[in-house]
């Protein structure tokens, strides 16, 4: 009787496989399926941070203004023009007409208004559909007001020339005031905006799937659907990848890239973007507050083989702290610190630094932080090579957070970071001013301070004319590059893979997904 | 055996309690909170606070715990931070799928677990025994993770016979079949290893029962092998198993975290892992205690169960 029953159920376990046997192996045309990296948290732009988040966004809402394809720099979207005041303090946009959300009401000055008032005045009410962490992103905005149906101003007290970068930023995207108030809190699940998709269903940690929006403003979109399914393993990611299931990965893992850059039936897009991964270091107290010591750093690490071997060429070996992503802004004529262990033990003997210990605080994870801990580990034995004994502490990300941003005064030598920005101002601005030291507010965690970079950097804040911005942003980058208050190590390239049958897919250099020129064949 | 029953559940009041304050405490203590979790590299000190103060985070603990514990007992999880949403909604769009992941792993479990020991005590040191021992050693030593991604390796990629990851095919008709395609590998990896220990104390206990003095009885009063086996010494056996099947269920709920992430299946387990590094303080809160009392009650459940089968039991407690 036993057997019998066994009998059975190899059967039905077959039966249950022959399923199998008739599923699909390709999704259906039309519809692009996109793997992505995490579960969204919200599909209101003002609410999240996240460049995972920014990928669907970019493609359900607009900006007023946006990047040009290819490019870091702004051209018009909603806003068909603009005027700036002599003064940098006043802009005024007009914005198109004849614009409708996906819920059918009208885009206009007062929907702008109402979008950057929710972010910024603090009883306005619907302030509580917050909060809105990148909201100082605009806080220099001090008032916006309604000229007429399609004239918005904004005043500001004093210029902010990366407003504009700022306003093509997932950030800035306009989301239809009738939706914040029919759903107050639950907007971030009932999205409408003006983009070339529009939502239809978010199944959570399933999929969310968009629509195309028939009547958009700049051209219907390539695909009937799109579909974007988290998967956070990248190992499954792989997987499907290669057995069909998803059209389209981002991130690939430095160790697949190979795997798909060699086969014919996918592409491999890849694009360098405004990323910098570098070493954050102590200049208050310790061996590092010499410069000569912080530059045997830059020569003592071996960044060409980290970026070829730890990250398998997923990254370029950065000069500076300013990506060469910002082609305007990015000084050229600078180049890295060369591997050159002789000349760093030459600055560590002649700062009396030698056989000192530094304390690295390391990271295993974090957005954008690439493989922290191999790269920790090797920059721990290139160090080693020339003298220099490193201690390696090892933190979960928001852990590491707690402990580098506050400063690294009393722990530690050195820490690891990345960020990735959307003008050339923010990274300096936010971490290599006097007053950006943790105490004041900014992310300075290493103490940094010049007042020739502070005073260039303030300059370029307040210029309007992209010439002479960049030719201070350049000297910038000449004087940090000599003191090296970081070890400038690599610049991610962004990847992708795509099936072969995906056409009109590009990556930009803003590292955000649009989606709106992409088909199948 | 009501009066039992009564007790038992009184009895689950001061666990759960006890898990409440405990899971509270870890979340307060970690380093890290929401705040910094949100903003990320935009977390300075100065916006942290602020971020903080809003979510209410600047409270003493004292006064954040009967805050929660208050508003649960009234229904009222409190809104996730990191995803904008009422928790209970959350966790009850995720229950769902991680009840339907376990339990058929746990039938899994309990069907090869419980028939490989049968089998491998009945055929004791026989080629079937051998096979089913090393069968069950691998299970016990093999990570679920592992198992999980040679299943997609060799199912998906190399055979094409099943899909890697998700329930269901985005863009299709959400049916029963489609569903049950999914289900097979999550479903039988997490079961396979689950199931090895029940194998192992299976077969000890069937051998234990079949040397006793009732089976010899048996076979010598002229009944069937095969009832034998099955009417008289397994059911003596499966009584002392019970217990481990309730202790089990745990273990597949807890490993349903790592197949979860493997085969993207949108359950609770992976939600509670995603909810901790984001600090996600109402999220995980919840999710725990509604994770713990599932556990509790279904170990409950098979205390009673063992109860009501065994006399012997019954008479001690009355």
């Amino acid at each position: 009787m036993l057997k019998k029953q066994l009998r059975v159920m190899v059967l039905l376990s077959f039966l249950l496989l022959s399923f199998g046997l008739t599923i699909q192996a390709a999704t259906p045309k039309d519809v692009l399926v996109v793997a992505q990296i995490a579960e969204p948290k919200s599909m209101d732009p003002a609410t999240v941070t996240a460049v995972n988040d920014f990928r669907i966004l970019m493609n359900v809402y607009d900006g007023l203004v946006r990047y040009r394809s290819g490019t870091l720099e702004v051209e018009p979207g909603l806003a068909e023009s603009w005027a700036i005041s002599d003064d940098g303090k006043v802009y005024t946009f007009s914005l198109r007409q004849g614009i409708k959300f996906h819920d059918g009401n009208p885009f206009n000055a007062e929907a702008v208004k109402f979008n950057f008032d929710r972010m910024l005045v603090k009883d306005h009410p619907y302030a509580e559909t917050g909060p809105f962490p990148l909201s100082f992103f605009f806080s220099a905005i001090k008032e916006t007001t309604v000229v007429d149906e399609y004239t918005v101003r904004f005043r500001m007290d004093d210029p902010y020339a990366p407003l504009l970068s700022n306003l093509a930023y997932p950030t800035g995207l306009i989301i239809s005031p009738e939706a914040v108030k029919k759903h107050g809190k639950d907007v971030g699940r009932n999205p409408a905006g003006t983009g070339p998709y529009q939502f239809r269903e978010w199944k959570s940690n399933q999929h969310v799937i968009l629509d195309q929006n028939g009547s958009y403003w700049d051209g219907q979109a390539g695909l009937k659907s799109v579909v974007f399914r988290p998967i956070t393993d990248a190992n499954t990611r792989v997987a499907e990848m290669l057995s069909g299931g998803i059209d389209m990965m981002v991130e690939v893992p430095p160790d697949n890239v190979a795997t798909f850059s060699s086969n014919n039936s996918y592409a491999l897009h890849e694009q360098a973007g405004p990323h910098l991964w570098f070493l954050i270091l102590n200049l208050k107290e310790g061996p590092l507050q010499d410069k000569r010591v912080r530059q045997a750093l830059n020569y003592a690490i071996n960044k060409q083989a980290l970026v070829e071997n730890v990250l398998q060429n997923t990254a370029t070996v950065a000069s500076g702290p300013t990506p060469a992503a910002f082609s305007w802004a990015y000084n050229d004529a600078l180049q890295p610190y060369p591997y050159d262990p002789a000349k760093a033990r030459e600055l560590v003997k002649a700062a009396g630094a030698e056989g000192a210990t530094l304390t690295f605080y390391v990271t295993e994870g974090g957005s954008g932080m690439l493989d922290p801990v191999p790269m920790g580990t090797a920059i721990q034995a290139d160090l080693k090579a020339i003298g220099l004994n490193v201690k390696i502490e090892t933190y979960e990300w928001n852990t590491f957070l707690g402990k580098v941003n506050p400063g690294l005064e009393g722990k530690a030598d050195m820490a690891e970071m990345a960020w990735m920005t959307n003008d050339p101002d923010t990274l300096p601005f936010l971490a290599l001013r006097t007053s950006a030291w943790p105490d004041q507010g900014g992310f300075n965690s290493g103490y940094y301070s010049n007042s020739q970079v502070d005073e260039l950097l303030e300059q370029a804040r307040v210029s309007t004319s992209q010439t002479v911005r960049a030719a201070l942003y350049k000297e910038m980058q000449r004087i940090v590059h000599d003191d090296a208050p970081w070890v400038f190590v690599a610049n991610w390239k962004q990847n992708a893979v795509t099936g072969s049958n995906v056409q009109n897919f590009r990556l930009e250099p803003s590292f955000l997904l649009l989606l709106h020129k992409v088909s199948k064949n | 055996m009501l009066r039992y029953t009564i007790h038992r559940l009184l009895l689950t009041i001061p666990v759960l309690v006890g898990i409440s304050v405990v899971v509270f405490l870890i979340m307060a203590l970690i380093p890290g909170d929401p705040a910094t979790a949100i903003l990320g590299a935009f977390a300075t000190p100065e916006n942290t606070t602020k971020l903080r103060a809003e979510l209410g985070l600047d409270r003493p603990l004292i006064e954040q715990y009967f805050t929660w514990a208050s508003n649960l007992l009234s229904g009222n999880f409190g809104r996730s931070y990191a995803l904008n949403r009422p928790v209970l909604d959350e966790l009850l769009e995720r229950l769902g799928p991680t009840l339907l992941l376990a339990g058929s792993a746990m039938c899994v479990c309990v069907l090869l677990g419980l028939i490989s020991g049968l089998l491998a005590a009945v055929k004791q040191y026989t080629w079937v025994d051998q096979g089913l021992t090393l069968f069950t050693l691998i299970g016990i030593s093999a990570p679920a993770f592992w198992l999980g991604l040679m299943a997609v390796s060799l199912f998906t990629v190399q055979l094409g016979w099943l899909p890697a990851s998700g329930m269901y095919t985005p863009y299709g008709d959400e049916s029963l079949g489609d569903l049950l395609v999914h289900l097979v590998m999550p479903a039988i990896t997490l079961g396979l290893v689950a199931s090895s220990v029940i194998a192992r104390l299976t077969r000890t206990s069937m051998l234990e029962q079949l040397r006793q003095d009732y089976v010899r009885t048996a076979r010598a009063k002229g009944e069937r092998e095969t009832a034998v086996v099955i009417k008289h010494a397994f059911r003596n056996a499966l009584v002392g198993l019970i217990p481990v099947l309730g202790l089990q269920a745990g273990f597949v709920l807890g490993g349903a975290v790592y197949i979860e992430t493997v085969f993207q299946w949108p359950g609770i387990g992976r939600m509670l892992v995603n909810a901790i590094s984001t600090r996600d303080i109402l999220l995980v809160q919840g999710g725990v205690m509604m994770v713990a009392t599932i556990y509790v009650l279904f170990n409950l459940l098979a205390d009673l169960i063992q109860h009501a089968l065994d006399p012997r039991i019954q008479q001690s407690h009355g």
